[in-house]
């Protein structure tokens, strides 16, 4: 029983040291003073909180522009690498589910090994790539880079749903004279829809919060949100700004989770 | 076209797409990486003749005490990480199903905000003013009461875990902001997560009436959960040693916003040589290096994995062979 106690105070002691930031993350939204970031002034006296950032954020006034700006490419390269690493993860892990000779050995060492190299080597290597090819960095390469890492995430993913697939449904479906296209659209797909859909989402969180590799390959000038904010780490007056933002897309997260729960009981009661 | 021949262009075509994607953004980058470690550099940054210099410049004593750093780094920050995900996934194990799921989940809640941000609010946090550098300031002298009077090997081998300091402690000098200490503090934040969900992966398959049939027979708390619990969820700790430990030895933004100079770490490295002052050979070689320093623990956890599977097998065998023989004798008799 003694043991337990000591568990469930290092338990809570780790609770409160991963929501401490969060918890700052939200109140820094509201601080007055965008330099010193402190709710106190000189004198040590509470000088109040403040919305203007958030009104700044919705006004798209001229100091944060930049900051939804590449607020927007994230947004963009995140949806777009999303949707290109869904279709080549399902495809390879259709691959590699269905075949299992030396040709897809060769392909799953290509798909996993990605998952456990630092994000920095794959970001370096593709810099190397684009030296040696003597492209020029940008939005293409941004978006390159984050299709290759994505695409490993989503096969695992589809990968696993495909294990708990019942082959005999593909084969009913020919039994009953389906083509294979129309066996792989309307039967197979359909069904591993959900683990399509998981690996998606994990590639755009993935996407949308990666610095390292981007911050390599993005070439002068181009900012996803990630280094935007890394880049700011001098002195900036703007920083609440940032915090806000953070606190509108933390919320949004949490309302999409609420209401996809609420969406899933909703079924399951429909059902009953 | 035999059915044969068929199902293989099949297999050509899905595979084609992924396979090739990777294979022209993964393997042949990394092909380039190694090549460039043998070539020189030009005047202008860009990759010259073939040569050795790169890896002769490499014994440069900047970078052995880098790759060092970052090794004895990478190895504290798994060393809490584990220390404090062990308890952590004990105690949601033992939860009710209901509490598990919620606790489980707020453990990976602070992945809904960027990552950027959340070092960024770290940073604010750790702020000269701030309390947290009065705590600082107070366990450094706490430390130098707890450990000065050891002799120095004793002192090295706790330098090595970051519980001691090189020099004395100057109040005015001693900023937790662009500290070591900063460093490794965030870093355990941000991995923390992915040590304790795979040893709570393993916790949950437990069985924990194993722990009481310990303490039945005699066993102190904490020796049942040392001689029982442990060997119990080693897969878990395995993955959790490796989750951290990867991540942490190519770790680069937590260093640069939080180290400043004191913490230079090979990823920090890497991007100075590729993108401020251009020298594509170092920041190739440093690359390989670090590829090095990740693939070993990968190969040894394969290995130690392989052995454990012979292992048991063999033990399976051993036990039915002797099932066998007893069954056998029985029959005799």
């Amino acid at each position: 029983m003694k043991r337990s106690m000591v568990s469930l105070v290092v338990l809570a002691f780790v609770l409160a040291f991963l929501y401490v930031p969060i918890v700052l993350v939200v109140a820094y939204g509201f601080v007055p003073n965008g330099l010193s970031m402190s709710f106190l002034n000189a004198q040590g006296e509470f000088t109040g909180v403040t919305g203007k950032w958030y009104s700044m954020l919705f006004s798209g006034h001229q100091s944060v522009r930049a900051l939804l700006e590449s607020f927007w490419l994230s947004l963009t390269i995140a949806g777009v690498s999303t949707i290109a690493s869904c279709m080549l993860g399902t495809t390879s892990a259709l691959a590699l589910h269905k075949w299992k000779g030396r040709l897809q050995s060769v392909h799953h060492a290509l798909v996993y090994t990605p998952l456990v190299m630092p994000d920095i080597l794959i970001g370096i290597s593709l810099l190397m790539l684009f030296v040696a090819c003597g492209v020029k960095c940008g939005f293409w390469t941004i978006l390159i880079a984050h299709v290759t890492f994505c695409v490993s995430y989503v096969t695992m993913t589809v990968l696993a749903r495909l294990a708990d697939f019942d082959e005999r449904i593909t084969e009913a479906a020919y039994d009953l004279g389906a083509g294979p296209w129309y066996a792989f659209f309307r039967v197979q797909l359909p069904i591993l829809l959900p683990g399509i859909v998981a690996g998606g989402l994990l590639a755009f969180t993935l996407s949308i919060d990666d610095v390292v590799i981007t911050s390599f390959v993005n070439g002068a000038g181009t900012n996803t949100f990630p280094t935007y904010v890394s880049s700011m780490t001098k002195h900036s007056r703007n920083l609440p700004s940032v915090f806000a933002l953070s606190t509108l897309m933390l919320l949004f997260t949490c309302a999409m989770v609420g209401v996809s729960k609420l969406l899933t009981s909703g079924a399951r009661f429909m059902r009953k | 076209m035999s059915a044969a021949a068929k199902s293989r262009r099949g297999e050509w075509l899905i595979t084609a797409p992924s396979f090739l994607w990777l294979a022209l953004f993964f393997a042949v980058p990394a092909v380039i990486v190694l090549a460039f470690t043998f070539h020189g550099r030009d005047a202008s940054g860009g990759v010259g003749e073939w040569s050795l210099s790169t890896w002769r410049e490499l014994v440069d004593p900047d970078y052995p005490t880098i790759v060092w750093n970052t090794l004895r780094i990478s190895f504290e920050v798994t060393l809490w990480s584990i220390v404090l995900a062990v308890p952590c996934a004990y105690a949601i194990a033992r939860m009710g199903s209901r509490w598990r799921a919620i606790v489980a989940g707020s453990i990976m809640l602070p992945f809904w905000t960027s990552f950027v941000v959340r070092v960024f609010a770290w940073k604010t946090m750790l702020h000269p003013d701030g309390w947290l550098q009065s705590c600082y300031l107070g366990w450094l002298t706490a430390r130098d009461c707890m450990f000065g009077w050891l002799p120095a090997f004793a002192q090295k081998a706790l330098l090595s875990v970051g519980l001691a300091s090189a020099g004395p402690v100057d109040p005015a000098t001693s900023t937790i902001l662009d500290s070591e200490t900063a460093v490794v503090l965030v870093s355990v934040y941000t991995f923390l997560p992915f040590a304790i969900m795979p040893i709570y992966a393993a916790a949950e398959k437990f069985d924990f009436s194993l722990l009481e049939a310990a303490r039945d027979l005699g066993a102190k708390n904490f020796y049942a959960f040392r001689k029982i619990f442990i060997p119990g969820i080693r897969q878990g700790l395995v993955s959790a040693v490796l989750m951290v430990f990867i991540p942490a030895i190519g770790s680069y933004v937590i260093p640069q916003m939080l180290g400043g100079t004191n913490c230079v770490l090979i990823g920090n490295k890497i991007f100075m040589r590729a993108i401020q002052n251009r020298n594509i050979p170092h920041a190739s070689a440093l690359a390989t290096l670090m590829a090095i320093s990740v693939l070993i623990p990968l190969g040894l956890s394969m290995w130690w994995k392989k052995r454990q599977d012979i292992r048991d097998r063999r033990r399976l065998e051993e036990q039915t062979a002797r099932l066998m023989t007893s069954a056998l004798e029985g029959g005799v008799q």
